[in-house]
């Protein structure tokens, strides 16, 4: 379909007038119709968060030139976002990065150098030399990488697979530790099995929702706009909205409840005994499927070790310990959160908890609990995941539509790569763990590797990466697809001494100049989102994949291309033992590349047209570099940990099944998808006759914890007299490295303001558009101050958006982690408000 | 030179003062010369921007009011037109097209009545009155051209150009002979006890050197050269520019006050 | 033109006709002037507001008889929203006016624009912000509104100081996508200041929320009719209480009651 010379002449030149007049012409549009038949479209997951809405991307001359949500995808229905809106806007940023930078002094690389444009060959080559330093000086923990739930499925496995495999490191954690593995821990602890059971059908069935901090109206607005609609078709149905702050979710709240911080705790043990008190357990469920156990109690903060707190905790080093117990235990623990004490800690008067408890034990209502960032990230963040599971458990509420404990995501594929390929510092594939020697040895089965070349200890976790990058034990470190040193917590003294050490070198691959790439020795430029063939799998475990639509600018490469071609410049004698060479000795003089990726699995896959429905071709750049279908040949070695590895309900489809649907949800049995899991009829796992089975664990029961209240790691004092919490707006996605070089969302939200009570101000002598200064323990920053807008602040409560690269909201932030998912506690910690 | 000099300082000065707070964050002086604030405590009001709100049926605030009332004592006692020659930035356009006139011979071709201004003044407060509005703010070169140049705005090119080329072709200082700005403070300056004097006009050897600079020359006639009526030039007209002071070989002219013999 | 004399003689004297010709001239040529210069202000009248005024500034009627044209306001203004008219700008020359697309006002609590007014023209009796009236924000476009279109945008709402009372969403179904909701914008004029932070943030290549002035913008309900549910809200009760209404006859044991709506 081309467009005649004369045609595109008239329509550039009737598009510029009407440009030039500042208006759009019905002519113009009329031709710029004519334009739109030579748009290619092709589907696309959303960049942004966990909701996965599918878009359809046009293409034209090698450039996304627009994008449509797709009107047949199940989760959005063609609908989008204002992030979506402007998807095609995000890889065309001025300042995108288009060659490698390396810090050189006198044509040298120097750690105090200036960003110096060099070839990729000498990036990787440096980079290479670099990690051998550092591997043959203190062995495999001294290297690492930090990586993303916005990595593609596929290069999340090649990450995995380098460290884990290749260098033989498990220093390996992505960004999701910041996001959700307290729900992970949540999930393995009760279920055995990571992920939720049910999916968003869910908010089309049930009879009541609860927001257990999960901002949903800005963080995931598709969603919420599906739980509003139920709301709104359905008069019964009934939202319960818990939250620190009143945010937009109060909306629609039926029951609006304001908690002061890290009560949470109380609440949710508090219903648990509103139901036994009042008989709603589900007494036949609870006997067949549940088992009830006693947490360890007093495990710390996830501080250094030499922190008071820590030195004081008694289980701080069995953090995640449990003894069993029975009912009658666990019914006497949960005594003590009446009604009276529940009102007393959580500041929520006694109708409000009551009216709350009666949603959860009305056996007729149906209800799903969503939770976001107010569960996870929370230094009690796995009790409180734990928590929520006991009320659906009690009740039976669970893995059935409309009912069931669901918990979002933020990042795209936070589900999808960080947690079912296994880029965690402890994981490996499809729920295997590295402390497990079973799971070691399928893994090393699958990648044809020698026994042992899995070493069993976790590594460094996103925190622990950081401390130790200062302490000097992580010298060499690859931070891929994010932007940690503006999401991590305390940047003064745990991240930016550990980036700035003179024993480190560290590499930062990114599209565009983040702060983290800032703070780096060499920046790779890279390829993002439809630059590059890719997978993400949502909240809903559905897996979605696309193809490659354009070419990434410059000389900007892809994560695989980069890890791949990395790999090329080891040769195993030089990170190998030579006993677990001389198990192999056919790997003897070969390189990474050679044992990992050309593995005869990797690459069985021949270089091959890619072709859509419509017939259009489309490119693919490491198939032509590499000479196979790389993105294929991973998966398909991916897919058997979950068709034949020892834990069961992680089965994935047909890879060209993928390509051609809108995404599907595992386990993917007999070719068809899991809705529900664990329950007879939904699953397939499930055993005929059983109802339900949670088969995560061996005795297929569910595990109910007694877990108590423990205070947070920092509260609020005389001096620093505030609680701090910071997060997003619906506006910016994370630290805003897409988002705010989206010009009209950067005008729509330009800087982050601090949301404050206009009492709470007033006392301070502070009017609201004042500049103030917020400070904690650990460093300060200054924003104006907002009494109004969208965020209504309660007392004695700030609150404060960290996607402004100005003004890094999470320095203030102290690196108190839940003990058990070593997740970062964004949420609350102390600070002062002053002029500025 | 001697006045000439101390003039174009005087309407510099006030300009740079206005304009130091937009270029240098010196905010002495706040507003226009329609209406300021200097030093956070002195309000000043063009009387005739402010007596067109009156006459639009605005019932003034106190401080418009004090500011009005501030500049009209002012103005009587050192003689009404001093804002003219001392204060508004349009003399500068003014007397540049007038030498230049002079320098390449334009002659005549307009001459206005001198009651022109005090009729324009009436038209403005008539209007203001009849559309409730101040409409002649609309189009007053005065306060657009002073205006425009500190807060930079392209119309005081615009106006200032107008002017200079009205005044060039059409006539002698054609815009002051009908500007009701200058009419107010004309009728202002018949009370004023500050005074030009024709004191020496014994010595006046007819050079005519006077009526060629004076902006109003019609006012000299009487002080100069009728014996009877007194050397006081007690017209309201004269702008108290002291021009004369500086040209006048024989030293005819001073300052003084109006009742002086 | 103004008056002439086409004879430009030295008189010594002038006669008293002479003076009366030249008088009447002057008085005609001044009486044509202020026709033009009427005329050109009724038009500036007539054609509509482009621009908002800052806080306190009243109907523009109003605003025109009392503006001093001095410019202390927008010197006063912290964020440099506001600007002063131009000669060639489509409002009264010299006056104070900002264009929300460009810097929308800021609604500083202390006022400073209207303290900084020596005339009243911003009326010195505001001293609440919220009570500013500078315009009413429309939702002038439901078209390319994406909200209309069921996107999740809600730009104008979140970025509105008086979220929840000036604008607010109003939720309904989408029967297109069947199971989301349009949430519909929706401006307050008994709220609305007309800051502009809407029209501003409006992410659209042209905003399809803008400010206008409250004339152009507001509608009138007719003064003989009454909203009964917000007269009842009002009084608390029925209007006219205790009335009679008998059970309906219903066989035995069926309770009635509303069906339930299925997905």
């Amino acid at each position: 379909m081309k467009l005649s010379r004369r045609k595109f002449i008239k329509a550039n030149a009737v598009a510029a007038t009407a440009l030039a007049a500042g208006i759009s012409l019905p002519e113009a549009a009329a031709l710029a119709q004519e334009e739109d038949q030579n748009i290619r479209w092709d589907k696309a997951p959303c960049r942004f968060c966990g909701t996965g809405c599918s878009v359809l991307v046009g293409t034209k001359d090698g450039r996304v030139v627009a994008t449509q949500g797709d009107p047949d995808a199940p989760v959005n229905r063609g609908l989008n976002c204002i992030k979506g809106y402007f998807l095609s806007k995000i890889m065309y940023g001025k300042d995108r990065l288009k060659t490698p930078l390396l810090r050189k002094k006198n044509g040298k690389y120097d750690k105090e150098g200036d960003f110096t444009p060099v070839s990729w060959d000498e990036a990787l080559d440096t980079m290479a030399v670099k990690f051998k330093e550092a591997l043959k000086k203190k062995g495999p923990t001294s290297v690492g990488m930090f990586g993303s739930g916005q990595w593609t499925v596929f290069e999340g496995y090649t990450a995995s697979k380098l460290m884990k495999a290749g260098l033989r490191t498990n220093n390996l954690d992505p960004n999701a530790r910041h996001c959700m593995a307290s729900a992970v821990a949540g999930f393995m602890r009760t279920f055995g099995s990571d992920e939720p059971m049910g999916c968003y059908d869910d908010l089309e069935y049930a009879d009541g929702f609860v927001l257990w901090g999960s901002n949903m109206a800005e963080m995931h607005p598709i969603l919420w706009s599906r739980l509003t609609d139920r709301r709104l078709t359905a008069s019964h149905v009934k939202v319960a909205v818990l939250s620190t702050f009143e945010n937009r979710n109060f909306e629609l709240a039926d029951l609006g409840i304001i908690f002061k911080p890290q009560t949470d705790l109380v609440i949710l043990n508090y219903i648990a005994n509103y139901i036994i008190e009042n008989k709603a357990v589900n007494t036949d469920f609870v006997g067949k499927h549940v088992r009830f156990k006693k947490g360890n109690t007093d495990i710390g903060y996830g501080l250094r070790p030499e922190d008071e707190r820590e030195k004081k905790a008694v289980n701080a080093s069995k953090a995640g310990g449990s003894v069993d117990i029975t009912f009658d235990e666990y019914k006497k623990f949960v005594a003590e959160y009446t009604l009276d004490k529940a009102h007393e800690m959580t500041g929520v008067s006694k109708e409000q908890l009551v009216d709350l408890a009666k949603m959860y034990a009305d056996p007729k209502r149906k209800i799903v609990s969503y939770w976001t960032m107010g569960f996870n990230q929370h230094s009690r963040g796995t009790w409180a995941n734990n928590l929520v599971y006991n009320i659906h458990l009690l009740t039976g509420k669970i893995s059935e539509p409309g009912n069931g404990p669901f918990s979002l995501t933020g990042q795209p594929s936070a589900c999808g790569t960080a947690r079912e390929v296994g880029t965690f510092a402890h994981r490996l594939p499809a729920d295997l763990v590295v402390m497990n020697e079973a799971h070691r040895d399928f893994a090393e089965q699958v990648w044809k590797l020698p026994k042992g070349t899995i070493v069993g200890k976790p590594g460094y976790h996103a925190v622990l990466q950081n401390r130790m990058l200062k302490d000097g034990k992580l010298n060499a470190y690859w931070v891929m697809c994010n932007n940690n040193v503006q999401a991590a917590p305390n940047l003064n003294e745990e991240t930016l001494p550990g980036y700035r050490n003179p024993e480190n070198f560290i590499v930062v691959s990114d599209p565009y100049p983040t702060v983290t790439a800032m703070a780096a020795d060499l920046i790779l430029p890279t390829a993002m989102w439809v630059e590059k063939e890719g997978a993400y799998g949502n909240a809903e475990r559905r897996s979605q994949f696309w193809r490659q639509q354009v070419d990434a600018p410059g000389e900007a490469k892809t994560d695989i291309w980069q890890m791949m071609e990395f790999s090329k410049r080891f040769k195993v004698e030089e990170v190998w033992p030579a006993e677990l060479i001389a198990q192999k000795p056919e790997y003897r003089g070969k390189t990474l590349y050679d044992i990992l990726y050309a593995n005869g699995q990797v690459n069985k896959y021949p270089t091959q047209k890619i072709v859509d429905g419509a017939g259009n071709e489309y490119k693919n750049t490491e198939m032509a570099h590499f000479g196979f279908y790389v993105h294929k040949g991973l998966y398909e070695e991916y897919r058997i940990f979950g068709l034949k590895g020892p834990k069961k309900g992680h089965e994935l489809g047909n890879f060209d099944d993928y390509h051609k649907s809108r995404g599907l949800r595992w386990p993917v049995i007999d070719g068809k998808e899991t809705l529900w899991r664990y329950r007879e009829g939904y699953d397939p796992h499930v055993a005929k006759g059983s109802e339900v089975q949670f088969y995560g664990n061996k005795d297929n029961k569910a595990h109910i914890f007694a877990l108590p209240y423990e205070p947070p790691a920092e509260s609020p004092d005389i001096e620093y007299n505030l609680w701090l919490c910071t997060g997003r707006v619906l506006e910016h996605w994370h630290s805003g490295s897409m988002t705010q070089r989206v010009p009209e969302l950067y005008r729509a939200v330009p800087h982050a303001v601090l949301f404050m009570h206009p009492d709470d101000a007033q006392e301070r002598g502070l009017r609201r558009g004042m500049a103030v200064k917020i400070a904690s323990r650990r460093g300060e920053v200054t924003a104006s101050v907002e009494t109004r807008g969208r965020n209504k602040m309660p007392r004695g409560m700030v609150f404060l958006p960290w996607f402004d690269a100005r003004r890094l909201a999470n320095k203030l932030i102290l690196d108190a982690t839940c003990p058990i998912s070593k997740e970062t506690d964004f949420k609350k910690c102390a600070v002062k408000v002053e002029r500025a | 030179m001697k006045w000439l000099i101390l003039r174009r300082t005087s309407q510099m000065m006030i300009l740079g003062f206005f304009l130091l707070g937009p270029l240098a964050g010196i905010w002495w002086i706040s507003g226009s010369l329609s209406g300021s604030l200097t030093l956070k405590i002195l309000p000043l009001t063009d009387p005739v921007v402010f007596l067109q709100t009156i006459f639009a049926g605005h019932r003034p605030a106190a401080t418009a009011l004090t500011g009005a009332v501030f500049v009209i004592i002012f103005y009587w006692l050192v003689g009404g037109r001093v804002f003219c020659s001392w204060v508004c930035p349009v003399n500068i356009i003014a007397d540049c097209a007038a030498w230049l006139r002079e320098k390449i011979g334009i002659r005549g071709v307009l001459f206005f009545s001198n009651s022109s201004r005090y009729w324009l003044l009436a038209m403005v407060c008539g209007l203001a009155l009849a559309f409730q509005s101040a409409v002649w703010e609309m189009i007053n070169p005065v306060t657009i051209f002073s205006r425009g140049i500190i807060f930079g705005l392209s119309g005081a090119v615009v106006v200032g150009a107008s002017l200079f080329f009205f005044d060039l072709l059409f006539g002698k200082r054609g815009w002051c002979q009908i500007c009701p700005t200058g009419a107010f403070y004309s009728l202002l300056g018949y009370l004023s006890p500050l005074k030009m004097i024709a004191s020496g006009r014994e010595q006046c050897d007819q050079c005519l050197s006077c009526y060629k600079v004076c902006p109003e020359p019609q006012v000299l006639h009487d002080p100069l050269k009728v014996k009877e009526s007194s050397p006081v030039i007690r017209s309201g007209q004269c702008t108290n520019c002291g021009r004369c002071i500086d040209v006048c070989p024989q030293a005819v002219f001073k300052f003084g006050n109006r009742f002086s013999k | 033109m103004s008056g002439v004399s086409e004879q430009a003689k030295t008189i010594k004297e002038r006669s008293r006709r002479q003076f009366l010709a030249d008088g009447a001239k002057a008085a005609c040529g001044a009486a044509l002037l202020g026709v033009a210069a009427g005329f050109g202000a009724s038009q500036a009248g007539a054609s509509p507001q482009v621009f908002v005024r800052p806080p306190g500034a009243g109907l523009d009627r109003d605003f025109l008889a009392s503006c001093l044209r001095c410019g202390q306001c927008v010197r006063a203004c912290p964020h440099d929203a506001l600007n002063m008219a131009g000669l060639f700008s489509r409002t009264a020359t010299g006056t104070p006016y900002f264009q929300p697309r460009k810097v929308a006002c800021e609604m500083c609590e202390d006022l400073p624009c209207v303290k900084a007014c020596p005339s009243g023209a911003l009326d010195p009796g505001l001293t609440d912000v919220t009570k500013a009236r500078m315009g009413l924000a429309v939702l002038i476009d439901q078209e390319t509104c994406l909200n209309y279109l069921g996107l999740r945008c809600g730009v104008c709402y979140r970025s509105c100081p008086q979220i929840d009372k000036a604008l607010t969403l109003d939720a309904q179904h989408n029967k297109r996508s069947g199971k989301h909701t349009l949430f519909l914008p929706k401006v307050h004029s008994e709220h609305c200041t007309g800051c502009g932070k809407c029209e501003r943030s409006c992410v659209l290549e042209t905003s399809a929320i803008k400010v206008l002035p409250r004339t152009l913008a507001k509608g009138e309900l007719g003064h003989h009719y009454r909203l009964g549910w917000e007269e009842k809200a009002r009084k608390g009760e029925s209007l006219v209480p205790e009335m009679l209404d008998l059970p309906d006859r219903m066989p035995e044991f069926v309770q009635p009651s509303l069906p339930e709506v299925k997905p």
